[in-house]
């Protein structure tokens, strides 16, 4: 009876992209509705991302260097977020005095939006490389910190009394106790980093760059190409939602004893 | 008469809240015997948890003291073990993580505490569940592996605190009996709280009537039914009709 439900979810939710797909066909291929060079349809942007795999015209390089520049500067300033981020919210919420000493630059560093870091950052780095990754870096740091804190604040006393009855030391408790209890919000910071890393350098290509998915689609809006912008945004969402995917799998692995 | 193994002294306990101090606990003096299953009996929170916290060393008293083994208990320690309200197991561990964590925080080696807690696990009925997670487990086995928990780190004493009140009538008479079962194989020092009388006087060797807020031992019951004990003999009811009329009316 679940399986049998579960497959015409799985339905459903092909069909919400196909139909999505369909109407923009209909709209712009069949009916062309649309001017070719403001909203082209699906058969052209197809036909566009396909040449692009290949050709380095208009912007300088392919699809997949574009792909790859943009992963690069992603991947290692969210690795950084994470492996500074997470240990530090986890001593910030289990010592105090970590806590008082880190709160008020940390609460100074969070609202402002990982972009505002840009302009200093190309001034200080210029338009490399370093400038991203530390804007990247910074962006994901920020989630990583709030959820491995609120994680560990969700350690419940009794559990901390078994560990205190069994004679286990204020790390053992943090270690076996604590840690394993925040682990599912670790997990989200986790992912609401890669999102936030994505999303942030994307836009700081567009703001300042040589190459990537958003130095793509900001030379292609110069140029009038949107069928090339459409590929850009397409890429973007597709590696990202393939990124959400693969945590979903991560999670599933390290995340034990929880219902699904 | 076994020798002493709980001493309470004259405990008492005062919690300062923002609306100024509350006497928890009042005066208790109270010895335990080694091996014996002490029962604290009385009406819903008259301060039955926390005499039991004092004990084990989660709360400190505030005069009086607490002497177990001759040692002042001032925190809690791996020779007592404690079976909580609701389980208190770490759902993120097997029932075979959480049943030799003790051992394995003490530093036990590997296959010392598997073997230990294996043989918990058995006894507690829960062989073949050793791999499942807390949370594919029914209320009842759950506390089972709380029990087993408790026992694997081999302690001097074993409080409970009230560790069958959230389970079904049906699965709470099966747990009262199998945890006569277990103790009468592994002998321990056990103090039971619980505000059911039946319960009392099912797995007591002597009961502890406890008086409402700030708590203090009104009576004392031995009880020297012999095990395993029936809920409809003479004597039970007469016992549970005399201790009724005894303990104090909670709101």
């Amino acid at each position: 009876m679940a399986a049998t439900k579960k497959k015409s979810y799985i339905w459903l939710s092909v069909l919400s992209i196909a139909v999505f797909i369909f109407v923009w066909y209909i709209a712009c291929d069949v009916l062309k509705l649309t001017d070719a060079s403001t909203l082209p349809g699906p058969k052209t942007v197809v036909r566009t991302f396909i040449t692009k795999l290949s050709s380095t015209a208009p912007d300088g390089a392919t699809l997949f260097e574009h792909i790859g520049s943009s992963l690069e500067i992603a991947m290692s300033g969210w690795a950084m977020g994470v492996i500074i981020g997470t240990p530090l919210g986890i001593a910030m919420a289990w010592y105090k005095k970590i806590d008082l000493y880190a709160r008020p630059l940390f609460d100074l560093i969070r609202p402002v939006p990982g972009l505002a870091w840009i302009p200093l950052m190309i001034l200080l780095f210029g338009i490399g490389l370093t400038s991203k990754i530390v804007t990247v870096f910074l962006s994901a740091f920020v989630p990583c910190v709030l959820n491995s804190y609120t994680g560990i604040r969700q350690t419940r006393d009794v559990h901390l009394w078994v560990g205190q009855t069994f004679g286990a030391s204020d790390f053992q408790m943090l270690m076996k106790i604590a840690v394993p209890t925040s682990l599912p919000l670790v997990m989200t910071g986790v992912r609401v980093a890669l999102g936030a890393s994505w999303t942030c350098i994307v836009a700081a290509e567009m703001l300042a760059s040589t190459k990537g998915l958003g130095y793509m689609i900001q030379q292609a809006r110069g140029i009038y190409r949107p069928d090339i912008i459409i590929c850009g945004m397409i890429t973007i969402g597709v590696i990202g939602a393939l990124f959400s995917w693969l945590l979903t799998l991560v999670e599933r692995v390290v995340i034990k004893g929880v219902k699904r | 008469m076994n020798r002493e193994m709980i001493v309470c002294d004259n405990v008492s306990k005062t919690f300062e809240t923002s609306r100024g101090n509350v006497d928890v606990i009042g005066n208790v003096s109270l010895t335990v015997h080694e091996n014996e299953l002490l029962v604290l009996f009385g009406p819903g929170q008259c301060g039955k948890s926390t005499l039991l916290n004092c004990m084990s060393g989660l709360e400190t008293v505030t005069s009086g003291s607490v002497t177990i083994n001759g040692k002042v208990i001032d925190s809690p320690g791996p020779d007592r073990g404690v079976v909580y309200q609701r389980t208190a197991l770490f759902p993120w561990l097997t029932v075979m993580g959480n049943v030799e964590y003790g051992p394995k925080v003490r530093g036990m080696s590997k296959s010392e505490r598997r073997e230990k807690a294996q043989y918990y696990i058995n006894l507690v009925g829960l062989e073949g569940f050793e791999d499942s997670y807390p949370n594919q487990l029914s209320g009842g086995m759950q506390q089972r592996v709380g029990i087993a928990r408790a026992y694997c780190n081999e302690p001097d004493v074993l409080f409970m605190d009230e560790p069958f009140g959230h389970l079904d009538a049906q699965t709470r008479y099966l747990m009262q009996e199998d945890l006569i079962r277990i103790w009468e194989k592994e002998k321990r020092t056990v103090v039971f709280v619980t505000n059911n009388i039946e319960e009392a006087i099912y797995l007591a060797d002597r009961i502890a009537v406890l008086t409402n807020c700030p708590t203090s031992v009104k009576t004392e019951y031995g009880i020297s039914l012999g095990r395993p004990r029936n809920y409809v003999d003479p004597e039970f009811l007469r016992l549970r009709e005399e201790i009724s009329s005894v303990v104090d009316k909670a709101l």
